[in-house]
């Protein structure tokens, strides 16, 4: 059995993110961590983990409970193989 | 390596709604009032009803959310907003108004209005934000607050003595011939935001369809408030409110009741 590939990504607007870590709880694959930086508002933002950043399955969870609307997910198109 | 844009070829899964403006809210982290904005633009996208809706702001945290939503906005006194979007709707019948209202506008100084709101049966959209507290003016008392939850203005806990009991409204105005839908839900985690947005959807419904008043009121977290972590406000609001304030729907008439089972509801 071949492994499960994830096609999905999340975008954060690392200036809107009022990094309160709701996304980071609340994602089934933890995917998402806090940054070390800060952002223009004082704020260290929530930001995809790069070596996890594959795991993503596109569930919305950190969207749906994102209250700044930081969060965008897509689903890479379909590359012919 | 972790993307920052999105491609354009690629399928969206989740953007924000197209009713809601392009920028940064002014809540504190945490706060439940960007997941309820977002449910109502989203909810009005679906329905498209963005060119006849009417956002009747109150005052509190949430004073400025029409300068976040696209379609109309009006900002009515303190507590008056239902009296504000009685007038809307019986001055043009063909408008959306909905007011958009906290525990400290909708439960302390807006009672009267919101209980003889409930009593005409008006036809409109009340959306309550219960977080048990003042939120803007610095975390003091509200009427929502809970018996024995310390706040700025109740440093030991609320004392039932000296300051009463909290109020249901749910439960109060249920009791009302008036109002077609009355639920009370909750934002806690990603399944409860979905059935938020089922009741958010079913309360405009209620109104488009010309059955009453319908209110839906939302726990919502206020972790600077509270003080406590955003991701432990919401455990605190699962375990200290929840029991106080039961999930659920409190009033559905019948015509409600059949326009849920209508197909394509959410």
């Amino acid at each position: 059995m071949s492994q499960r590939r994830h096609t999905a990504y999340i975008t954060i607007d690392s200036e809107r993110c009022k990094g309160c870590g709701l996304c980071i709880f609340f994602c089934p694959q933890k995917v998402i961590g806090q940054a070390e930086r800060f952002n223009q508002k004082g704020y260290t933002p929530a930001t995809v983990i790069e070596e996890k950043a594959g795991e993503c399955t596109g569930c919305t969870a950190c969207a749906l409970m994102c209250p700044d609307i930081a969060i965008g997910v897509y689903r890479h198109a379909k590359v012919a193989p | 390596m972790a993307q920052t844009k999105a491609a354009k070829s690629d399928t969206i899964l989740f953007a924000a709604p197209q009713s809601l403006e392009d920028v940064p809210l002014h809540y504190c982290p945490g706060c439940g009032h960007g997941i309820v904005h977002r449910l109502i633009a989203e909810v009005v996208d679906k329905l498209g009803i963005a060119d006849r809706t009417v956002c009747v702001a109150s005052v509190g945290c949430s004073a400025i959310n029409y300068l976040y939503f696209k379609f109309d906005g009006l900002e009515s006194s303190h507590g008056r907003a239902p009296a504000s979007a009685s007038g809307i709707k019986r001055c043009r019948p063909d408008l959306i108004p909905f007011t958009y209202q906290g525990d400290g506008d909708l439960a302390a100084i807006g009672t009267a209005e919101i209980v003889h709101a409930c009593a005409r049966g008006e036809n409109i959209t009340v959306f309550f934000i219960n977080n048990a507290i003042y939120g803007m003016t610095g975390g003091q008392m509200a009427p929502t607050t809970l018996v024995g939850m310390h706040s700025t203005s109740t440093p030991g806990g609320r004392n039932p003595a000296l300051a009463g009991y909290p109020i249901k409204v749910c439960e109060m105005l249920s009791t009302l011939e008036g109002p077609a839908y009355i639920a009370r839900v909750s934002i806690y985690n990603p399944a409860q935001v979905r059935r938020a947005k089922q009741a958010i959807e079913l309360a405009f419904r209620t109104q488009l369809a010309g059955l009453g008043l319908a209110l839906v009121e939302v726990l919502s977290p206020c972790p600077v408030g509270w003080g406590v972590e955003p991701v432990q406000a919401m455990d605190w609001l699962v375990e200290h409110m929840l029991p106080q304030y039961p999930l659920g729907e409190y009033k559905v008439t019948e015509a409600v009741q059949a326009l849920k089972e209508v197909k394509g509801h959410a």
